[in-house]
């Protein structure tokens, strides 16, 4: 580091920078979609690599919910409370056509879509997506983290 | 006993409930009258018919044409290696049977499964609760009615966090 012995940036894009590479994901995890999340999570394809491999099982120390599967009627109070209970800031992504639209199932018991229960960040598609489409969907989020209105404990809410 | 003996001694047994016979692949298939429902039942499950098994209990929809539920026991007899079909139609605006609950145990489950899916009432179930579905869902799903995208209300959480 010779030659620059300081270097300047915004707080914003500080903030952004330490949020976008240390994302604590909670997987609510409910059917065959997990098995391309593990694939994406396990050493082969590696979300670590992107500061997003630290799975935490509890919502209140994560900040990424990764809604993996199909979510039925049932189920939305649950996911429901499970995305209240994380802290801000907090980002959800929809992993797979069931969460993000209902998918094949068009029935009575399939909520179709998660964003009728809770705010998304990023869809995911496929049945399951590869995990290159899952790599891809972190990356978006990433940047969408990085570009976003950063809001922190000294600063004015919004 | 043949399938004609058979089917002549039910005829006897069960006098003017028998609406109609029929056969089925094989398979003998009664049409009884709504009201003589568990006396027709109550009579195949002893006696020399000795249907032991109740296999299940089904509902099918009929709304588009007529107007009305078509219940379908199917029966198996464990002695004699037969099995028999049973159906007697309901209506749809009020459909409403009675229960057999008290011949096969098991067909407690079943009928609450048909009045979790079609909302046909059994009268004189011990326990008539949804069963597939859960406590505060609307309407029943496999009724031709049902509306297609109905979303269904959100329920509360049921365990305190």
């Amino acid at each position: 580091m010779s030659g620059f012995d300081f270097l300047t940036t915004r707080l914003e894009t500080a903030l952004g920078w330490g949020r976008k590479f240390s994302l604590f994901h909670y997987p609510f995890i409910t059917a065959c979609c997990g098995m391309e999340y593990m694939s994406a999570a396990c050493a082969h394809f590696d979300i670590d690599r992107f500061g997003a491999g630290l799975t935490r099982f509890s919502p209140r120390q994560a900040d990424l919910l990764l809604v993996v599967g199909t979510v039925t009627h049932k189920l939305a109070p649950v996911l429901k409370t499970v995305y209240d209970q994380m802290l801000e800031p907090k980002w959800v992504i929809a992993f797979g056509a069931c969460a993000v639209s209902g998918g094949i199932y068009q029935n009575y018991a399939v909520v179709q879509g998660i964003d009728r229960i809770i705010p998304v960040d990023v869809y995911i598609p496929g049945c399951p997506p590869r995990p290159e489409m899952v790599l891809d969907g972190l990356m978006k989020l990433q940047d969408k983290i990085q570009h976003q209105k950063q809001d922190w404990r000294w600063g004015k809410k919004p | 006993m043949g399938k004609e003996a058979l089917i002549e001694d039910i005829r006897t047994k069960l006098g003017r409930a028998v609406e109609a016979v029929s056969d089925s692949f094989g398979d003998t298939v009664l049409t009884v009258r709504a009201d003589s429902l568990r006396p027709a039942l109550a009579g195949l499950r002893e006696g020399p018919f000795d249907y032991a098994v109740l296999l299940d209990i089904t509902c099918v929809d009929f709304a588009a044409g007529e107007g009305r539920f078509e219940l379908v026991y199917h029966l198996y007899s464990l002695s004699r290696n037969v099995r028999l079909r049973l159906k007697t139609s309901v209506p749809a605006s009020d459909p409403e049977a009675a229960s057999v609950s008290g011949l096969w145990k098991n067909a407690g489950w079943l009928e609450r499964e048909a009045f979790d899916m079609f909302g046909v009432r059994f009268t004189g179930h011990p326990d008539l609760r949804r069963i597939l579905t859960y406590e505060g869902f609307e309407g029943h799903p496999l009724r031709k009615s049902y509306p297609w995208r109905l979303a269904q209300p959100r329920i509360p959480l049921k365990d305190k966090l």
